[in-house]
């Protein structure tokens, strides 16, 4: 318990909030890589995945791609392109980690939802003699939409904890908070930037909860 | 004083066939303890797993504490999790493995419930008509029909836990975790490239090694389809 206490009192004191290392400094290059990375790999991922969806082609891969991406270790990566070139970029191997990470839950979801949109509501846009266009953006994106914001909402949670792993390999954020206490052998900071990443990436999982309940089912009202 | 050797340890290379052989029992104890760190949890997440699953299935108004514990667990990111176990258990192997049995559950949970779930009515109630008591409804009929889920959950679990052992390197017991951690230290290209690639490899070895199981212990699938 008195590990808790020492946490809260570190959470608590007015020198760690504010300077380069101090506790809004980290919070803000973790929000700005998560959202940054978040748009990039929603650009990178969406389409692609939205017209192979809308095309039916290319399943295998966007389905596969996600058991891939979960068999590969983020600090591996992160590690390798430290090594490469790319690692002189200052934040460069973190956003390429962040994004590379991100992109197949959203390639995955946003597929799968196309595909799953009922087909008979297809054939039926189709006899009122809807172009492919007018398919894919009055019929099948809105279907699938509550898929394609579950895939954004794994890829948010997921760039979250990648994020953090950066920090591993000399990334900013709010894990640097961490392996500062580990190297100063400081339980009680390790536990208080613990505590700030967990709270972090359940406010963001709530937040897409809060985001779904509020979107209109439109599935719902075609009963 | 010789000259330094020019091979491509020298070089920093990142494919080095002297780095293998050099360096072949750390590179096997690394392996070794990723392979313990990966099994022991996964097993420890199957039998904590199994009897939660269960109970979420017997007792309706318990799934939706059980499922939203454990999503909650699987939210937090892995470097936060190994680090609020750490005044439990220290710096030692233990906390890696508790870590990855507490993401392992949710995956393993979720797919034991699943398949639970889909197990027919009319089979259970065939099977009540034939006198099968509660208990013996359970072991024989209901779990081994939701073994498909089952192993579908469970080669998630691994290949996820295979790729996050390597965080563990944070308090040193990360298997090839720690050569890639050491390697980024020392910029030592090869010992980074040949760690994660090993990573890849038991991840993939795993996954085909459960997918045999699976065909193995449910032969009634393949027969169905055939």
């Amino acid at each position: 318990m008195t590990t808790l206490t020492d946490a809260w009192h570190w959470l608590t004191d007015p020198a760690h909030w504010p300077g380069d290392d101090g506790i809004w400094h980290r919070l803000a290059q973790h929000l700005v890589l998560t959202v940054v990375c978040l748009v990039i790999s929603c650009l990178i991922a969406l389409p692609v995945a939205i017209v192979l969806g809308h095309l039916g082609k290319g399943g295998a891969l966007a389905v596969n791609i996600s058991n891939v991406g979960r068999a590969i270790p983020t600090f591996a990566v992160l590690v390798l392109l430290l090594l490469t070139p790319v690692g002189n970029w200052g934040e460069g191997p973190t956003v390429v980690a962040l994004v590379l990470f991100a992109v197949p839950p959203l390639l995955t979801n946003a597929y799968v939802g196309m595909r799953e949109v009922d087909r008979s509501v297809v054939q039926a846009a189709r006899g009122m003699g809807m172009t492919g266009r007018q398919m894919m953006f009055h019929v099948e994106l809105p279907l699938a939409q509550p898929m394609i914001l579950n895939g954004v909402r794994i890829a948010a949670v997921q760039l979250v904890a990648t994020a953090t792993i950066a920090a591993l390999a000399g990334g900013g954020g709010l894990g640097r908070i961490i392996t500062a206490g580990f190297n100063l052998a400081s339980t009680p900071q390790v536990v208080a930037g613990a505590v700030l990443v967990a709270v972090l990436a359940l406010i963001v999982e709530g937040i897409f909860e809060v985001a779904e309940r509020l979107t209109p089912r439109r599935a719902g009202g075609t009963r | 004083m010789t000259a330094p050797p020019d091979d491509c340890l020298a070089r920093n290379e990142w494919i080095c066939g002297e780095y293998l052989s050099s360096r072949r029992q750390i590179l096997l104890d690394a392996v070794l303890q990723h392979l313990q760190l990966t099994g022991i949890s996964v097993l420890l997440g199957l039998v904590l797993a199994v009897p939660l699953a269960v109970l979420a299935r017997r007792w309706r108004w318990s799934a939706g504490p059980v499922l939203g514990v454990t999503t909650i667990l699987y939210t937090i990111p892995s470097l936060a999790m190994f680090s609020l176990l750490l005044p439990v258990y220290g710096l030692s192997a233990s906390l890696v493995v508790a870590g990855l049995v507490l993401y392992s559950l949710t995956l393993l949970v979720r797919n034991i419930l699943a398949g639970l779930r889909a197990v027919p009515e009319e089979t259970r109630q065939a099977a009540r008509g034939l006198g099968y008591g509660p208990i013996r409804l359970l072991l024989t009929v209901e779990l081994p029909l939701a073994v498909p889920a089952a192993m579908a959950g469970l080669r998630i679990a691994t290949v996820s836990a295979v790729s996050l052992v390597t965080v563990g390197a944070i308090v040193g017991f990360g298997g090839l975790g720690n050569l890639i951690y050491s390697g980024m230290n020392t910029f030592f290209k090869a010992q980074v490239l040949t760690a994660s690639v090993l990573c890849v490899v038991i991840a993939v070895a795993a996954d085909v090694l459960l997918l045999g199981v699976q065909r193995l212990i449910t032969p009634w699938t393949r027969a169905a389809r055939g």
